[in-house]
């Protein structure tokens, strides 16, 4: 039998004011367990956490009720109290007698009354919990990055700058990312590769940073603080310590017909590349789809040329094993496929382009030298037409497209026609958008200068169609302000398409058991109040794989995800919070429902053995939770139709002793 | 002589981190709602087992309101979606039981919305008022 402390706070008169705190008091000290019952002025005051501590003492209690504020509010504070007085802190229940009673109602007797039931359901509750301490585990003081990207290499600096170890696993030879593909960046015009840049060599610099480029990460196990991970090192078929990236090989190999992904497919690569010059890490990769030598045997003119003798022609993947205490997922973005616009004849012309694309044109070290020059026949675009919102803000109900504003192309569009008309006055820049949206710092700004300064043509209305005629495209398009439909013979059209998650992004998740939103990003822990923290404890998000951003966004999420990632590597050991589930192994009948609904994966089955009657012993599958991960939502608890499953500190009897008592 | 005001009996089922707030914030803006309900805090909505609502009604209780995050926003990224499935269940058996649908229902209150947690309990204890006593699961022997 519990000794029960009954502690009704008067809250000065918020609650006295309502309800007869002296009458609460009076009416639960014949409660079962009640040993002693009694009112003070203000509980959460020293004096009355003086009381409570005192009472602990004096009466041996076993538990307390609180009857006061919101557990919201103090619960934490009377814990406290408890656990000083030598109570384990959870043995104290509040019953919330002012929000949710002295406040909402206004006749006293009726707020006496439900105060004294209020009481009498925490009284039986209090009844039956049990001390409960939370599990402790190890923390492996090391970060895993996943994508290297601004956003992961952002992460990665600043953890590593705290001291700890980080790595970051990049499945292209190169980290970089997106933004190593840009030219300039809105709202500042500063080269993209001349911010970037550094901070690539950077991470590759740091004593703390290890970065796996070319490498996949193949499966993940284990919880919060304790995650191995398993990650597959592609084969490149160069030795990447003593290749020294001088590029020999990248000019003599004689497969020249390789389309350059970096350069979005416009001009050709060599088997045996280097993604652009100031790829990190330096060093040649050979495509083992085009290579002659890996593909027939015949050639090995990289390995001849190659003074390092850096070229391996053996090399196979390598898979490695590795233990972190936090992930962070920097998995980014891509822009949609083109191919359901077809109205925009982006498969029937090489001048309908995506405005990554048009990026690579006007990069200096892009397919054209930095030239705005028509992929079709070399020409210079005398007209342009950016068509915003390809993809992005569609119907619910339609059949292609992405429901959300991916939330950068207002912005890069300005850009791509700010740059265009300051390089090529002599063009005409038109601009089709259903709204311009700049809400960012100085982004208005410069959108304004685009319109205002450069000269561009924003038009409210969309395109269409685009048709290819002869060398030009005719754009059919409306002016919804003008109320009028418009024909522009078009020399290049550039598509704001949408940006969708990396491919990468869904089946991580599920080897993270991280969640994700209809679209596929990841979701934060809270929308709010934790942006960066997946609900997964111990895996964090950092820039587009959450939720389409711009790279100032991104490097200040990326920062904060570190943040949060240095606050879990700087302790020694978790505490978890002991409100988790467990199961009964006797009653356990090895059904899996527990395992299926756990949105967290901490359930796992073992098979163990079990004494039986009569000398024997069975072998039984029985769930078995890890209290680390477990985050005590109880879902599994009602899935299993045994009743093995359940959760502590909301035990069953717990809660149905709760209903009795307030049904009585 | 007159028959004393039926007063109902109701139990919320509300979870601590949306609806359990959002009861907190209608009583901090002291939106008035009938003492008829009282609050049970749970984890999360997914943790109401059917067995407690039935439970509720057989110990006298004439209506059981449950009350989670909105759907997408559950502080346990899926635990809402399991209630809305359950309790589709459970109510859709209750007119079999002898129970009328009505008596419960289940609610999204955001940690926001203390107001509609008001207004939901007013309308609530409205609609089981007007259906009157719960005789038909009350089991006899709990009654003292």
């Amino acid at each position: 039998m519990q000794r029960i402390g009954v502690f009704v706070c008067h809250c000065g008169t918020n609650i006295a004011g309502t309800v007869d705190v002296k009458a609460v008091a009076e009416a639960l000290r014949y409660e079962p367990g009640v040993v002693i019952s009694t009112e003070y002025q203000y509980m959460c005051s020293q004096a009355g956490q003086d009381m409570i501590h005192e009472a602990i003492r004096e009466n041996n209690l076993t538990g307390i009720v609180v009857c006061s504020c919101s557990p919201r509010m103090h619960e934490a504070t009377f814990r406290k109290t408890a656990q000083s007085a030598g109570l384990n802190p959870y043995m104290v229940e509040i019953a919330n007698i002012r929000e949710q009673c002295s406040w909402v109602h206004k006749d006293m007797e009726i707020g006496t009354e439900k105060a004294i039931i209020l009481g009498r359901a925490a009284i039986a509750k209090v009844n039956l919990n049990a001390p409960l301490t939370p599990g402790e585990t190890p923390v492996t003081k090391r970060a895993l990055v996943i994508g290297g990207g601004i956003a992961g290499i952002q992460t990665a600096l600043d953890i590593a700058d705290a001291g700890f170890p980080v790595d970051i696993v990049e499945t292209k030879p190169t980290i970089g990312g997106k933004m190593a593909q840009l030219d300039k960046t809105f709202p500042t015009l500063d080269c993209a590769a001349c911010i970037l840049t550094p901070k690539m060599v950077e991470a590759a610099q740091h004593e703390n940073i290890r970065i796996l480029s070319y490498s996949e990460v193949q499966d993940i196990k284990g919880f919060v603080g304790n995650f191995t991970v398993q990650i597959k090192k592609k084969a490149r078929y160069v030795k990447e310590d003593i290749c020294t990236g001088c590029g020999l090989c990248t000019e003599k190999c004689p497969q020249k017909k390789v389309p350059n992904e970096f350069n979005l497919e416009m001009d050709n690569r060599r088997a045996i590349y280097i993604p652009f010059a100031q790829a990190v890490p330096k060093v040649a990769t050979i495509d083992p789809n085009y290579c002659t030598m890996l593909k027939t045997g015949k050639c090995g003119v990289c390995a001849k040329v190659c003074t390092a003798k850096a070229i391996d022609y053996t090399q196979k993947d390598e898979i490695m094993e590795e233990k972190y205490g936090a992930i962070v997922a920097a998995t980014g973005f891509n822009p949609i496929s083109m191919k359901p616009f077809d109205e925009y004849a982006y498969s029937q012309s090489k001048d309908v382009i995506t405005s990554l694309e048009f990026e690579r044109l006007m990069n200096a070290a892009g397919p054209t030298g930095g030239k705005l020059l028509r992929p079709s026949d070399g020409k210079h675009p005398h007209t342009i037409v950016f068509v915003q919102c390809v993809g992005s803000r569609c119907s619910a109900h339609a059949s292609k497209g992405k429901e959300y504003c991916s939330k950068i192309c207002c912005m890069y569009t300005a850009k791509h026609a700010m740059l265009t008309r300051d390089k090529y006055p002599d063009t005409d820049v038109y601009v089709f958008y259903i709204d311009v949206r700049t809400p960012g710092k100085n982004f208005d700004e410069f959108y304004r200068r685009a319109v205002e300064e450069y000269g561009v043509h924003y038009v409210k209305g969309m395109v269409g169609k685009v048709s290819p005629e002869g060398d030009k495209l005719m754009v059919q398009a409306s002016d919804l302000l003008a109320d009028k439909q418009l024909h522009i013979e078009a020399d290049l059209v550039v598509l704001a398409a949408a940006i969708e998650p990396d491919m990468s992004a869904r089946p991580l998740a599920t080897m993270l058991t991280a969640s994700m939103d209809t679209n596929d990003f990841f979701t934060e822990a809270h929308p709010k109040l934790r942006p960066v923290e997946s609900p997964t404890a111990g895996v964090f998000l950092s820039g587009a794989c959450q939720g389409p951003k711009d790279i100032p966004e991104t490097v200040s999420q990326a920062g904060a995800a570190a943040a949060k990632v240095i606050g879990l590597l700087a302790k020694d050991k978790l505490k978890g919070n002991p409100c988790v589930a467990g199961s009964d192994e006797w009653m356990c009948n090895g059904c899996s429902s527990c395992e299926r609904v756990c949105p967290y994966g901490a359930i796992t089955y073992v098979t163990k053995e079990f004494r039986m009657p009569d000398r024997t012993t069975a072998l039984r599958r029985v769930a078995q939770v890890n209290e680390a991960v477990c985050q005590g939502c109880g879902a599994c608890t009602v899935a299993c139709p045994s009743g093995a499953m359940d959760l502590k500190g909301f035990a069953s009897s717990q809660i149905m002793a709760e209903v009795d008592a307030i049904c009585k | 002589m007159q028959m004393t005001e039926f007063k109902p009996k109701i139990v919320a089922f509300c979870c601590n981190w949306c609806s359990y707030a959002g009861a907190d914030l209608a009583g901090n803006n002291r939106l008035n709602y009938p003492a008829e309900v009282k609050i049970i805090r749970v984890p999360c909505s997914c943790r109401v087992n059917p067995m407690f609502i039935l439970r509720a009604f057989q110990r006298g209780a004439d209506g059981v309101i449950l009350c989670g995050c909105h759907p997408g926003d559950c502080h346990y990224t899926s635990g809402n979606y399991y209630t809305r499935r359950r309790m589709a269940l459970l109510f859709s058996m209750l007119n079999f039981l002898g129970i009328e649908k009505e008596r419960t229902r289940v609610e999204w209150v955001s940690a926001a919305e203390g107001a509609k947690f008001a207004a939901t309990m007013n309308d609530f204890v409205a609609q089981i008022t007007a259906l009157g006593e719960n005789k038909r699961l009350e089991d006899l022997r709990c009654k003292k």
